[in-house]
């Protein structure tokens, strides 16, 4: 028998940095610096990135069906709202982390009405979380200004020192910084045995127990922590636009989030932020040719991605990438081989 | 004789239907004890029962003499019982490399484990390599599982169970499906396990059951018929009446 | 008490609308597991058919709502031979996306042809005012309302449970495959039935213009309680979304009465509530597989 192939070099090859990744980030950081003029669109696509991301982890990763996942958003945007109209934490990175907690809190809660019954059950408990909340901040405008929204948000600069401007530059390397924290975070869990634990209850929850994954213990953790992700992008949200209205809440948010993330692809991190850039570029094109009835074209698009099919659209839109990493990785799992043989 | 698994007074209805009727089993340690019984004996629910996705109506469940009956099922595996399944449940979109991986690391309790990559961890990794050897698992354990041929994916079903380490294995069925240039690599896994582990089979294959086991029990609509040596039970006129009546397919 | 006894007559109506409306979803979610979350789509289509039929072309009301059925059972048919059916075998999260894409096409394109403001359908003078019924007043609309749907709920339970496409209806339920294998053809049971529910849907939209208020963005607003409808009544038989409508109808006229300020509040924590209880539903065996 051949002598053991080791066996740390195989387990890991899936969590190893490719180039395109850093090329990814290096390019996002790039944009900071080439595009000065469009740091609002850029810093929209950011956030609408790192709130796909939180749906990646339950959806891509455990296939929890969320229709309701702008309810953690919503929690989010209003607790660093009112953190900040009131001045409990004045610095705005702790009061992102503090709002996060709040909403980390509610999804710790509702996880266990989510945990339980069927695809469907999942689907109306989610919705019906998020058109609780809306309702809820609806009915106490005392508190979140009702169908005004909270009104004279003033964020502080950040640790101090960096002050919010009016071109949102500021805003935008915010909101870089935070999305690529968390990302660097998820990257990491769905890589450990914890979020292959995930993968493997999305496949087959049956299965799943019978080799002694706590799976209601998993699923709780992980849909604790995507509220954590969605409370985080709600707070950037208010931050950088100091505004939290009602429609954080509503149902329509929660759908686009659908969109987002299945355009860019489910399970592998990048799809929300691909998704987002997509979203983003489409919604302008649509409302540039018709700027009331965009809605009739994004609902287009989600019917025609299921028709075509999800995957067979991703295998499209992955054709030219997968030809540049193949021409690249021969070379590269030459040299791996041929190290291998000896 | 030490008892691994015993069952005492099991009951289970659906509606009013009785599925399990008053079964007390005794597994010995170490056993090949083979569970037998024509279609609709109620096998499978046995094993729901014994596994916990089923709740027993009445009686109890005790493995090594502790009573487990209502322990949810990854308590069950963690307390070293397991199972394989009759039709193969894996994960399609897993590599082998990364569903053993899984099973030895929530065996020892590094699988909620979120700060650490896979593959990072000597000991784990040892066991993977060891257990996808064993099951000649190597040659594919970076392919997606659902791409394998039937036969590695079965052989998989075997190598994730015994990654468990339980003390006390169910294989349902293990060789079902498998086409016959494929039946030999199952038999001489199952042949192979290692004789500290007990076995129970439960198996429609009467060929399998009469090679490998020690002691038959004969479920017939969910009561315990006949039990004994692989002789007493081939001899025993009821044993025959109900494979007879039921017809050749056994 | 004749206001509590008001309360319940609007909430009856209110309720039996609500089933008229969504019944036909049960039957896409429990036939089929389709999660369509598009059905107020071709409850806005029949509305808008028989709005223009009345308000346009001058036809009288009763000969407009058999229309509003007909068009949207039409509309129904063709999307179901033309987009649905391609997706029964899809996944949930398809289904979803699927169907919400659609409403928000129905939305975007109503809103492009009839204007996105409140349709209002002349109702015939019949139909005006109140009836005095022992110190309680009835509202002539809301009787009618309940005279409808409560024969249309009876004519649904003898089809299903007295004619042949009824217990072909039932069988396909049961077990499609083990159905096909006695000779019946599933596929156009299931059409025929998502037609029938879409054109029930349609008749509810033209009845609910006056009630609920019907524009554009109706689907929307009505999904989740079609959902809560289909869901805690569970769509194993009719029975289950029938009663689960009428509790939900006066549910949310009491509420709106007696709590005004807690608005839909105690609706939804009531269906999350009931959801987490039961989960295939109050009185459904098997609300989805």
């Amino acid at each position: 028998m051949a002598s053991m192939p080791d066996m740390s070099e195989h387990a890991t090859r899936a969590a190893r940095w490719r180039p395109a990744e850093i090329v990814f980030w290096l390019a996002l950081l790039a944009c900071g610096f080439l595009f000065p003029s469009r740091y609002l669109i850029m810093t929209e696509i950011l956030r609408l990135g790192l709130f796909a991301l939180s749906l990646d982890l339950i959806l891509g990763y455990a296939g929890i069906v969320s229709l309701g996942h702008a309810a953690f958003f919503g929690v989010g945007a209003y607790s660093a709202g009112l953190i900040a109209l009131h001045g409990f934490i004045p610095e705005p990175v702790l009061a992102l982390i503090a709002a996060g907690l709040i909403a980390a809190v509610l999804g710790f809660f509702t996880s266990f009405l989510v945990i339980r019954g069927v695809d469907l059950t999942r689907l109306m408990v989610t919705l019906g979380i998020a058109l609780l909340l809306e309702a809820l901040a609806e009915k106490f405008s005392d508190i979140t200004g009702g169908t005004d929204g909270l009104q004279g948000i003033v964020i502080q600069p950040i640790f101090g020192l960096f002050a919010f401007d009016i071109f949102g530059k500021v805003g935008f390397f915010y909101n870089l910084a935070v999305l690529f924290v968390l990302f660097l975070l998820a990257r990491c869990i769905v890589h450990s045995p914890f979020g292959l634990s995930l993968r493997a209850i999305r496949n087959n929850p049956l299965r799943a127990s019978a080799i002694g994954i706590p799976v209601n213990r998993r699923l709780i953790a992980i849909y604790t922590l995507a509220a954590f992700y969605a409370g985080v992008a709600g707070a950037v949200f208010t931050q950088t636009t100091a505004l939290a209205s009602l429609d954080v809440f509503s149902f329509e948010r929660s759908a686009d989030l659908m969109l987002v993330l299945v355009l860019g692809g489910t399970g592998y991190l990048y799809g929300g932020l691909i998704g987002a850039v997509v979203f983003k570029v489409l919604q302008d094109v649509f409302s540039s040719i018709t700027p009331q009835y965009w809605m009739f074209w994004i609902g287009l698009v989600f019917v025609v991605v299921v028709m075509i099919g999800r995957e067979r659209l991703h295998r499209w839109v992955m054709w030219l990438p997968h030809r540049v990493v193949q021409q690249f990785g021969r070379k590269a799992s030459a040299a791996v081989s041929g190290g291998d043989a000896s | 004789m030490t008892i691994a698994l015993e069952t005492i007074g099991l009951n289970k209805q659906f509606g009013g239907l009785a599925v399990t009727q008053n079964l007390s089993l005794q597994i010995a340690a170490g056993a090949r004890h083979a569970l037998i019984g024509p279609n609709g004996a109620g096998k499978t629910t046995v094993i729901n029962l014994l596994t916990g996705v089923l709740k027993p109506n009445s009686g109890c469940i005790r493995l090594e003499g502790n009573d487990i009956t209502d322990l949810p099922v990854h308590r069950r595996v963690l307390q070293g019982l397991s199972r394989t399944f009759q039709i193969n449940q894996l994960y399609p979109d897993l590599t082998p490399l990364e569903t053993v991986g899984l099973a030895v690391s929530e065996r020892l309790g590094h699988g909620g484990d979120w700060w650490r990559r896979m593959g990072t961890r000597g000991d784990v990794n040892d066991e993977i390599a060891e257990n996808l050897a064993r099951f000649h698992l190597l040659d594919v354990m970076n392919e997606r599982t659902a791409t394998l041929p039937y036969g590695k994916q079965r052989l998989l079903e075997i190598a994730v169970a015994i990654a468990t380490k339980p003390r006390v294995l169910l294989l349902d069925e293990p060789a079902a499906g498998v086409p016959e240039s494929e039946r030999h690599d199952i038999l001489a896994a199952v042949a192979a396990l290692p004789r500290e582990v007990t076995v129970l089979l439960i198996e429609h294959d009467m060929d399998l059951v009469f090679i490998f086991a020690d002691r038959i029990s004969v479920l017939v609509s969910g009561a315990l018929l006949v039990e004994g040596s692989p002789d007493e039970v081939a001899r025993d006129p009821r044993v025959k009446a109900v494979y007879l009546g039921e017809g050749a397919d056994a | 008490m004749t206001t509590l006894l008001t309360i319940l007559f609007d909430g009856v109506a209110y309720g039996m609308l609500l089933f008229v409306l969504a019944c036909g979803l049960a039957v896409t979610l429990g036939l089929m597991n389709f999660v369509n979350l598009a059905h107020g789509a071709f409850a806005v289509a029949g509305g808008y058919v028989c709005a223009v039929l009345v308000n346009q072309s001058g036809w009288p009301f009763f000969a407009a709502l058999p229309l509003a059925f007909v068009a949207s059972a039409l509309i129904g048919v063709v999307f179901e031979r033309g987009l649905y059916r391609h997706l029964y075998t899809r996944g949930h999260l398809d289904q979803v996306l699927f169907s919400i894409g659609l409403v928000f096409m129905a939305v975007a394109a109503v809103d492009y042809i009839m204007g996105s403001s409140r349709v209002f359908i002349k109702l015939p003078a019949v139909l005006d005012g109140q009836i005095d019924f022992f110190g309680v007043g009835i509202g002539r609309y809301r009787l009618m309302i309940i005279v409808i749907c409560g024969l249309l709920t009876l004519g649904l339970q003898l089809i299903l449970s007295r004619t042949r496409f009824g217990s072909r209806l039932r069988a396909s339920v049961d077990d499609p495959r083990a159905a096909s294998g006695l000779g019946i053809n599933v596929p156009q049971v299931f059409a025929l039935t998502f037609a029938f529910g879409c054109g029930l849907a349609g008749l509810g939209g033209a009845l609910s213009a006056e009630i609920l208020g019907l524009d554009p963005y109706f689907p929307l607003k009505f999904m989740i309680y079609f959902l809560i409808v289909v869901t805690v009544g569970g769509s194993s038989s009719i029975t289950g979304p029938f009663l689960a409508s009428l509790l939900l109808g006066i549910g949310d006229v009491a509420g709106k009465y007696y709590v005004p300020k807690l608005g839909p509040f105690i609706i939804y924590a009531i269906m999350i509530v009931i959801l987490i209880w039961r989960p295939n539903g109050l009185f459904g065996r098997t609300a989805a597989r």
